[in-house]
């Protein structure tokens, strides 16, 4: 079994990496992106006030904070509810908000002594709030162009994984291929097996190029653990790659499952957290994000690059990854097909 | 005669509205080429996917050395399918050592590219194949695990007569390997060189079996006269009994060749451009379904 996964995982691999066209693109694009992006945002932060408000229990429907306390009705502030001071803490201090607040009971707040826009809002509450608490902390703002990064790469991986192994299935079974594979001992858990790991061992070498070029143009350093890196990207490919498979396991229409993919791709694009925070959204939106895999990867990865997380921080994510693999790939398997019916 | 290599027991593949396969029942002996042909829609194709185990039958059971299909049959068969596109950007070699590695056992890969002279194109990458250079690259591929029976559907379709004849020569040496060869084809004068053995497929149902030589003796026993139409006259339509006519020519089918010619010269018809032959296989299709092979 060995010995076939590898043949056809190995053949896989030397018609990726001939492909010179889709190579040189497959690193150029998300390349360009991140240097482009980080040009036109990696400037100062906008002035744009954003207050986060500890408030347990929180659901789709949650205001933040207890309703009518004067600080809560200031203008030009927006203010996000937070479920706790732990998941608050690592905001303030990479300056992804400005200022966390509590307002239950005596009010106490947690302000960044680095960070401008921390001591001007200080001074809105202190005016609302005289009693208020201070706990001050410190730490540098997280740039955008680090925040992007993650989410670059993501993307990236995304798009390699869904369309990379989705269209190559389907052009293997129109034109033929994989009628003639079909023909040799090999079997449907061989075939998508070598396609999962050529795959994944394809998009774990160009992040891998990716991840130290572009990490070296933009000044990146990774906070937390690298190889706890590698196995948030092995496993949010897993799952993504599976997804594609399950995609083009039965489809015989280019058409069919371009459509598809892209009725998955541009969800993940616009709220999985690629380009810009969901923070402020609905709640519902960001119930709604955590059904894709891709979110999770995003959300495991940012932990870890920016906020130094450990594996039991993650792990709800890397659980919901594995699990997602463990059923499309059941669900590929099982509605697999070796020819156009 | 011992076990068949290969058996076919009632086989039926029914799809919305069609009887593709209808009844199908025979046995094929080892060491022999087996021809199943038929015009364009005959079921052959059908047929022989599931000979092949690609393709699932409606009833009916197909058996390998007295097996029902299975792991033994995929290890132990070579396949050629019509159309089959190989991965970009592979080289002929590198192709070969991936389809040899699917298998427990079977050639040395320089063995498979000698024998279907892919010495020179061993370094060329698929892409870049001509069409007969890419049926020999398939046929290397269908025998990279020293296949015990070798399946070969429509082979030369689509090849220029040299490519063609150069494929022929390949199959002949295969044959002196003593491999079991199922063939399928429209090409009629291909089935009488390469065959020992035919089955004619009509409508999903085999019409006539046996050797080519056999076949031709039970159905023919005349020889044909063909004519250019413009030097047959209807007036000389009543000096023969059986009259094949097409667009540019008449074939005249006779028992008594003396007797026909010396008619025809009787009644003045030039037989300037007069050619005799034996039937052939194409004679006994249309004899036997009474149309045009299907192309």
């Amino acid at each position: 079994m060995m010995r076939r996964l590898f043949a056809v995982w190995h053949a896989r691999n030397l018609e990726f990496l001939r492909d010179r066209a889709t190579l040189i693109f497959t690193l150029l694009l998300p390349m360009m992106l991140v240097v482009g992006m980080g040009f036109v945002f990696g400037g100062p932060p906008r002035a744009l006030f954003k207050v986060g408000v500890i408030t347990p229990q929180i659901d789709k429907h949650s205001q933040p904070g207890p309703m009518g306390h004067p600080f809560l009705q200031e203008r030009y502030v927006d203010f996000v509810p937070i479920a706790s001071a732990s998941d608050g803490l690592p905001k303030i201090t990479h300056q992804q908000i400005d200022l966390l607040v509590d307002l239950h009971g005596t009010p106490r707040y947690w302000v960044n002594t680095d960070s401008p826009k921390g001591y001007i809002v200080e001074k809105l509450l202190l005016a609302a709030s005289p009693g208020a608490q201070r706990q001050p902390v410190t730490g540098a703002a997280v740039r955008y162009v680090d925040w992007l990064f993650p989410g670059i790469l993501g993307m990236n991986m995304m798009f390699s994984c869904l369309f990379g192994v989705g269209y190559v299935v389907l052009r293997y079974r129109k034109n033929g291929f994989l009628k003639r594979l079909h023909a040799t001992p090999l079997t449907a858990f061989e075939f998508l097996t070598a396609q999962v790991l050529s795959r994944l061992c394809l998009i774990l070498f160009v992040t891998t190029i990716l991840y130290v070029g572009i990490g070296t143009i933009i000044h990146f350093h990774s906070s937390g653990n690298l190889l706890l890196l590698v196995l948030i990207a092995v496993l949010g490919c897993l799952s993504m790659i599976a997804l594609g498979l399950t995609i083009a396991a039965a489809i015989s229409s280019e058409e069919l499952v371009g459509g598809l993919l892209n009725l998955l791709t541009w969800p993940m694009m616009l709220v999985s957290g690629i380009w810009f925070s969901l923070e402020g959204s609905p709640r519902w939106v960001q119930w709604g994000a955590h059904i894709f895999p891709l979110t999770h990867l995003l959300d495991a990865e940012r932990a870890v690059m920016l906020d130094g997380a450990g594996l039991a921080q993650i792990t709800p994510n890397l659980a919901y990854l594995a699990a997602t693999t463990l059923v499309f790939l059941a669900f590929g398997a099982w509605s697999f097909r070796w020819r156009v019916e | 005669m011992g076990q068949p290599i290969l058996e076919v027991r009632n086989l039926v593949k029914q799809y919305p509205n069609v009887n593709a396969v209808d009844g199908v029942s025979f046995a094929v002996p080892e060491g022999i080429c087996f021809g199943l042909l038929g015009p364009n829609g005959a079921g052959k194709t059908t047929t022989i996917e599931i000979m092949e185990g690609i393709l699932q039958q409606t009833s009916g059971e197909v058996r390998y050395r007295g097996e029902l299909l299975g792991p033994r049959f995929r290890e132990e068969a070579g396949i050629l399918f019509q159309k089959t596109a190989l991965q970009d950007f592979l080289t002929v070699r590198q192709t070969l050592s991936m389809f040899r590695n699917l298998y427990d056992r079977g050639l040395d890969i320089e063995e498979v590219i000698r024998l279907c002279a892919l010495e020179k194109l061993a370094g060329r990458d698929n892409r870049k194949l001509s069409g007969g250079q890419q049926q020999r690259l398939l046929l290397a591929v269908a025998l990279v695990n020293d296949p015990s029976i070798l399946f070969l559907d429509e082979p030369t379709t689509g090849l220029d007569p040299q490519a063609r004849r150069n494929f022929w020569d390949l199959i002949q040496s295969i044959k002196a390997r003593r491999k079991t060869i199922i063939l399928t084809t429209h090409y009629m004068d291909e089935a009488e060189i390469l065959c020992d053995d035919i089955a004619i497929m009509d409508r999903g149902r085999i019409i006539a079996r046996g050797g080519p030589r056999q076949l031709l003796q039970e159905h023919f026993e005349e020889v044909l006269l063909e004519l250019p139409r413009h030097d047959f006259p209807d007036e000389a339509r009543h000096l023969v009994t059986k009259v094949i006519e097409s667009a540019d020519r008449v074939e005249i089918a006779t028992q008594d060749l003396e007797t026909t010619l010396r008619a025809l010269m009787d009644a003045r018809v030039s037989l300037q451009n007069l050619r005799i032959r034996p039937p052939n296989l194409e004679d006994l299709f249309l004899e036997l379904t009474g149309k045009e092979l299907r192309t």
